[in-house]
C-alpha cells in the first residue's frame, strides 16, 4: 500500500486545561480518497479538519500530510497550505473584492503568477463550478450558492491535492444546497483526495469511500457507506443515524 | 399594443385627505418658524437700537485697535478688523492641522496596540483610553497649560538640549535661513513625487506581466527624497540658521512655539487620540475572524493579509468616524479663549467687547465652523458612497 | 475497514502542558516572542523607574496638614494641605459659607432621584411625578426664599451642584426635544424635514462655546425690552438645544435600523401615525441606541465644564476661583486639578460602566 497522504497518528488536542477534544486519533487517508465525516455538533469534527491545515494546533501526537509532519516551522506550514484547499461554512469570500480577484489573489501575490495567467486559469475553475459570468460581480451581490460555489472555486485555484469542506453547506437555504452538492459530486468524481465534514448524507451515499462516526473527540466507528448506514456497528452510531434519518 | 397607462393621480381635498393634512402641518411649521424668526428679529433691532448699537458688517474695515499675541500674517493693530479676524482663522488652522496630523498617529498607534501580544502593551493602551477619555477637555487643556507656566524653568534659566531651549516663555529652535536652495528643495521634491506616481504605474505593470513583485512604498519614498536633496544641492546647498541664544531675560533668535499655542495643541492631540483609538479598534474589530482563516488557508502572508484583506476592511470602518473626531478637534480648539491662545473665537470675544456688535462676530465664528463642518461631510459622504462594499 | 464492534470508551485526560492559570498567562503575554520579551523589559523597565516616582510625591512625602508652610518645606511632595482648606470652597463655589448645607442636600436629593431613575423597579408613570416633585423641592432648596431660608441668587450657584444640575437638567430636556426632532428628520413632510435638517446641521456644526456665548451676549438682545432672563437658564437653554442635536441624531440612527416591515404591520393593525411612532418604532430604536445615547450623557456632563468661560463657576471654575485669589496657596494649583479631576473621573467612569452594563441587559433579552 502507498504512503498516506494524511496520517494522524495519536493525535491529542485540549482547549485550555481540561477541554480534550480530540482524543488518540488514528486515521489514514489514502491519496485521491473521499472520506466524509460525521457525527453530532461538538464531536470535534471540525477541529479535527481544520489540524489539517494548522488552523488549530494540536498538543501531542504526530499528524503527516503529504510527507510534511506539522509542527511549529513556518515554511513547513506554507507548504502545506499551498496543497490543501478549504471550504468554510461561511464562505469567508473577502466582500471588497470582485469574485474574479478574490480567485486571482494568492496565485498573483504568493504564486507570483502573471495576471494574465492567474486570471485563465482562474475562468477555469469558474467554468468548473459553473459560475464564470458572475466574474465581475462582488460577492454580496450573489446568492448564498453561488458564493460557496465562488470559495470552491477559489480553492481549487491552487491546484491543491487535498479539498477539506467544513459544513459547506449547513448555512445555506435549501433550495441552494442541491447546486453546491452537485459541484462537489463532480469534483470527487474527478479523483481528488477530499474529506468533507457534513450532514448531507445523500452526498456520502453518492461519494463517499469511507464514512467516519465522532463523538466526544474520538473516532468512534468508520465504514463503507452503505455498510456504515444500513448496519452501524455501535449504539452511539445508531443512536445517532437514528436522529438523522427519523424523518 | 402598448400597455395602458396608469390615470392621473386622484388629489382628494377632503379635511380627512392625507395630502391637505400634510400640507396644513407644514402651513403651520413655516408660519410658526418664521413669525419666531421675526420676532426674535425685531426684538434684537429695538434692544440694539436703544443700546446706540448699530448693525451691519461694515465695521470689518475699520481700524482693530488691539493686539495679537502671536499671529502668521503679520498683523499690527493699525489693519481692519476683517485682518484680525483672518489671523484668527490662521491660528486656529495652524493647531488644528497639526493637532490633526499628531492625533491620528497617536491615536492608531494606541488602538493597534490594544490587539498587541504583549500584555503590559494592551493594559497600558486601555489604561490611556480610559484615562484620557473621562477627563473634560477643558481641564486637560488648563492642566497642561499650568505644567508649561508654572512647572517649566524660567526663561532666564532655560532647559537645553544643543541648540533647542524649554522654558516659560517657550520653545525655541534653530530654523534654516530662507535661502534658494529651500525653494529649489520643495520643487525637487514635488518632482519627486511626479516620478514616484510614474514609477508605481511601471512597477504594477511589471508586476501583472510577469508576476514579479516591486517595492511599491520604499522606492519612490527614496526617489522623493532623492529630488528634494538634488534640488537642494543644486540651489546652493545653503545651510545657514538662525540659531536661538540664550539672551539676559530670556533666550532670542530662532523659531519659536509659545507655551499657549504648545498647551493647546498638546492637550487637544492627547484628548482627541483616545477617541482615534477607539475608532481603530473598533475598525479592526469590525473585520470578521474568518476572513483572517481564508487568507491562511490560502497561504497568504501575514503582511500581505493584513494589505489586502483586513485594512481596507477596516478603513471602510475607521474613516467616518475617524472624520468625525478631526471636526471635534476642530471645534475643541475653540477653547483655545480659556487659555489665551488667539484663534478665531478669541479674536471675535474682543472683537464683540470692542465693537459690541455681538449678532456679527457670533454669525462670523459660526459660518467658519459651519464650513469646515459641512466640507468635511461632504467629503466624507462622497468617500463613503465611492467605497461602499457592493451589495445586491 | 470496518471497526471492532465495542469500540473502548475514552476517557477525557488533562492536557500534558497547562495553557491557562497564571505562570502560563505571563510566559505567553509578556515574554510569547523575543519582539514581546524586549517591549516588556523597556516598558516594565520605565514603569518601574517612574512610578516609585510618582507614589513617593503624590503618597509618601506628601503632606495633609492645611498650613501653606509646611507645603513649602524643601522635600516635601504633594500638598494635599489644600484641599483640606479649600475643599468646600472648590466644591460648593461661591454659595454662602453657611448656607452650604442646602447645595449638599439639592444635590443628594437629584443623584438619589436618577440612581432611582436607573433601576428597572421604578420605570412607571409615578416617576415622571416624581422628577416634578423632587424638582421643585430642589429649586426651593437651592433658591431659597420658603421655610425661612434665605434668599440666594442664581449667579451664586457654582461648583459640583452646578455641574450635575446642569447636566441632568439639559438631558431631562433634550431629550423629548431630540426625539421630536429625529422624527421630523424623517418625515414625509418637506417643510418639516427641512427645519429639522437645518437645525441639527447648523448646531452640529459649531462649537458649544459659541452656542454658550450666543445665549448669555445675544439672548438679551433677543427678549422685548424690559425682560432679563436668568443666566443659568440662558445657558441651560443654550446647553440643551446643543445635546439635543447630537442626541436626535443618534436616535435617528435607530429609527433607520427598525425594519420597513415593522410600520407596515401597524399600519394595517389600524394604528394611527403617532401610536406606531410612540408603542412600536420608538422603544426598539431607543433600546438600540443605548450605548450611544449613554455616550452622549457622558460628553454632556463634560461639556458642562465650559460654562466656566461665560462666568458660571462650575467645578473647573470654582477651583480658579478658590485659589487665584489666594497667595498662599495658589502654588499648589496642581494638586487641586488632580483633586477636580478624580471628581470628573469617577463620575464619568461611573456612568460608562452603568452603559456597559445596561448594553448587557438589553442583549440579555436578545437572546432566547
Amino acid at each position: 500500500m502507498s504512503e498516506p497522504i494524511i496520517k494522524f497518528d495519536k493525535v491529542n488536542k485540549w482547549y485550555g486545561n481540561s477541554f480534550h477534544v480530540l482524543r488518540d486519533i488514528d486515521l489514514s487517508v489514502a491519496k485521491g480518497e473521499r472520506i466524509v465525516v460525521c457525527g453530532p455538533s461538538g464531536s470535534g469534527k471540525s477541529t479535527l479538519i481544520r489540524c489539517i491545515n494548522r488552523l488549530e494546533e494540536h498538543q501531542q501526537g504526530h499528524l503527516t500530510v503529504d510527507g510534511v509532519e506539522l509542527t511549529d516551522d513556518v515554511k513547513a506550514i506554507d507548504e502545506i497550505r499551498k496543497n490543501v484547499g478549504m471550504v468554510f461554512q461561511q464562505f469567508n469570500l473577502f466582500p471588497h473584492l470582485t469574485v474574479l480577484e478574490n480567485l486571482t489573489l494568492s496565485p498573483m501575490f504568493v504564486g507570483n503568477m502573471p495576471k494574465k495567467e492567474a486570471e485563465e486559469k482562474a475562468m477555469v475553475q469558474l467554468n468548473r463550478v459553473r459560475i464564470a459570468e458572475q466574474a465581475g460581480k462582488y460577492p454580496l451581490q450573489l446568492s448564498g450558492g453561488q458564493q460557496q460555489r465562488v470559495a470552491i472555486a477559489r480553492a481549487l485555484c491552487l491546484t491543491p491535492k487535498i479539498m477539506l469542506f467544513d459544513e459547506p453547506t449547513s448555512a445555506l437555504d435549501p433550495e441552494m444546497v442541491s447546486e453546491v452538492l452537485d459541484v462537489m459530486v463532480e469534483l470527487a468524481k474527478q479523483g481528488i483526495t477530499m474529506i468533507c465534514v457534513t450532514h448531507e448524507m445523500g452526498f456520502a451515499k453518492a461519494v463517499a469511500d469511507r464514512v467516519i462516526f465522532m463523538d466526544q473527540g474520538q473516532i468512534i466507528e468508520q465504514n463503507k457507506p452503505d455498510a456504515f448506514f444500513n448496519h452501524p456497528q455501535t449504539d452511539r452510531a445508531k443512536d445517532f443515524l437514528g436522529k438523522i434519518l427519523g424523518h | 399594443m402598448q400597455a395602458p397607462k396608469a390615470p392621473p393621480k386622484k388629489r382628494d381635498w377632503s379635511w380627512r385627505s392625507q395630502a391637505f393634512r400634510g400640507l396644513l402641518y407644514q402651513l403651520i411649521a413655516i408660519v410658526a418658524v418664521v413669525s419666531a424668526v421675526w420676532w426674535l428679529a425685531s426684538n434684537s433691532m429695538e434692544n440694539m437700537r436703544v443700546r446706540g448699537i448699530k448693525s451691519g458688517f461694515d465695521f470689518l474695515s475699520q481700524p482693530a485697535g488691539f493686539d495679537i499675541g502671536e499671529e502668521l500674517i503679520g498683523y499690527d493693530s493699525n489693519n481692519a478688523y476683517w485682518r484680525a479676524f483672518l489671523a484668527g482663522v490662521v491660528n486656529t488652522l495652524r493647531v488644528a492641522v497639526i493637532g490633526i496630523v499628531l492625533t491620528t498617529i497617536l491615536g492608531t498607534l494606541i488602538g493597534v496596540g490594544r490587539f498587541s501580544r504583549n500584555g503590559l502593551v494592551r493594559g497600558l493602551c486601555r489604561a490611556y483610553v480610559e484615562l484620557f477619555r473621562n477627563i473634560p477637555i477643558l481641564l486637560q487643556l488648563l492642566m497642561w497649560y499650568l505644567m508649561f507656566t508654572e512647572l517649566l524653568p524660567e526663561a532666564a534659566e532655560p532647559a537645553r538640549w544643543g541648540n533647542v531651549f524649554l522654558s516659560k516663555g517657550g520653545l525655541t529652535y534653530p530654523i534654516p535661513v530662507w535661502a534658494q536652495g529651500f525653494a529649489w528643495a520643495i520643487w525637487g521634491v514635488l518632482a519627486g513625487i511626479v516620478a514616484s506616481v510614474f514609477y508605481r504605474r511601471w512597477a504594477k505593470r511589471i508586476f501583472e506581466e510577469t508576476g514579479k513583485g516591486r517595492s511599491m512604498v520604499w522606492v519612490p519614498l527614496a526617489i522623493i527624497c532623492a529630488a528634494g536633496i538634488l534640488g537642494w544641492a543644486l540651489g546652493g546647498a545653503p545651510t545657514a540658521m538662525h540659531v536661538p541664544k540664550q539672551g539676559e531675560l530670556m533666550v532670542e533668535g530662532g523659531g519659536s512655539l509659545s507655551p499657549e499655542f504648545m498647551s493647546v495643541l498638546l492637550g487637544l492631540t492627547f484628548y482627541t487620540a483616545a477617541f482615534v483609538a477607539e475608532v481603530v479598534r473598533a475598525g479592526i474589530s469590525s473585520v470578521a475572524r474568518g476572513q483572517s482563516e481564508a487568507a491562511s488557508a490560502l497561504g497568504l502572508t501575514k503582511s500581505l493579509e493584513m494589505r489586502k484583506i483586513l485594512l481596507p476592511q477596516a478603513l471602510r470602518v475607521i474613516i467616518p468616524p475617524m472624520t468625525n473626531q478631526y471636526l471635534n478637534l476642530t471645534k475643541n480648539s475653540s477653547l483655545a479663549v480659556a487659555i489665551g491662545y488667539p484663534d478665531v473665537v478669541s479674536i471675535s470675544n474682543t472683537a464683540i467687547n470692542q465693537t459690541g456688535r455681538a449678532v456679527e462676530c457670533i454669525a462670523l465664528i459660526m459660518a467658519v465652523y459651519l464650513t469646515t463642518s459641512l466640507s468635511t461631510s461632504f467629503f466624507m459622504n462622497w468617500y463613503n458612497n465611492k467605497s461602499a462594499i457592493k451589495e445586491r | 475497514m470496518s471497526e471492532t464492534l465495542n469500540y473502548q470508551f475514552i476517557e477525557s485526560r488533562p492536557a500534558p502542558m497547562r495553557t491557562e492559570g497564571f505562570m502560563p498567562w505571563i510566559k505567553s503575554n509578556l515574554f510569547g516572542n523575543w519582539q514581546s520579551s524586549v517591549t516588556t523589559f523597556i516598558v516594565g523597565g520605565l514603569l518601574l523607574y517612574y512610578v516609585p516616582q510618582f507614589l513617593s510625591w503624590a503618597v509618601f512625602r506628601a503632606t495633609t496638614v492645611n498650613d501653606a508652610d509646611a507645603c513649602r518645606v524643601a522635600g516635601v511632595g504633594a500638598c494635599w494641605g489644600v484641599i483640606k482648606e479649600k475643599y468646600r470652597l472648590i466644591i460648593f463655589g461661591r454659595y454662602p459659607f453657611d448656607e452650604q448645607w442646602r447645595p449638599l442636600i439639592a444635590t443628594l436629593l437629584m443623584i438619589a432621584l436618577v440612581i432611582a431613575s436607573c433601576t428597572r423597579a421604578l420605570w412607571s408613570k409615578w416617576l415622571v411625578v416624581l422628577w416634578v416633585a423632587g424638582l421643585a423641592l430642589y429649586f426651593a432648596i437651592m433658591h431659597g426664599g420658603v421655610m425661612g431660608m434665605s434668599v440666594v441668587p442664581t449667579d451664586r450657584w457654582g461648583g459640583l451642584p452646578l455641574t450635575i444640575m446642569l447636566a441632568t437638567l439639559s438631558i431631562i430636556f433634550a431629550f423629548p426635544l431630540a426625539v421630536v426632532v429625529a422624527l421630523g428628520r424623517r418625515s414625509h413632510l418637506p417643510a418639516i424635514r427641512t427645519f429639522c435638517t437645518i437645525y441639527v446641521e447648523l448646531v452640529r456644526g459649531v462649537p458649544l462655546i459659541s452656542v454658550l456665548f450666543m445665549a448669555s451676549f445675544m439672548f438679551p438682545l433677543f427678549m422685548p425690552a424690559g425682560v432679563t432672563i436668568d443666566v443659568l437658564i440662558r445657558v441651560l437653554a443654550g446647553i440643551t438645544l446643543f445635546a439635543a442635536a447630537y442626541m436626535a441624531e443618534v436616535i435617528r440612527g435607530g429609527l433607520q435600523a427598525i425594519p420597513k416591515g415593522q410600520v407596515e404591520a401597524s399600519a394595517s393593525l389600524g394604528l394611527s401615525y403617532w401610536q406606531t411612532q410612540f408603542k412600536i418604532v420608538l422603544p426598539q430604536a431607543l433600546a438600540m441606541v443605548v450605548p450611544g445615547l449613554m455616550n452622549n450623557f457622558i460628553s454632556l456632563f463634560k461639556d458642562t465644564s465650559l460654562v466656566t468661560i461665560v462666568s458660571l463657576y462650575e467645578l473647573t471654575g470654582s477651583l480658579g476661583l478658590a485659589l487665584n485669589s489666594d497667595a498662599n496657596w495658589r502654588p499648589y494649583k496642581f494638586e487641586g486639578y488632580l483633586f477636580i479631576t478624580a471628581i470628573f473621573f469617577a463620575f464619568c467612569f461611573a456612568m460608562s460602566r452603568y452603559s456597559l452594563w445596561v448594553e448587557e441587559q438589553l442583549s440579555k433579552s436578545k437572546l432566547r
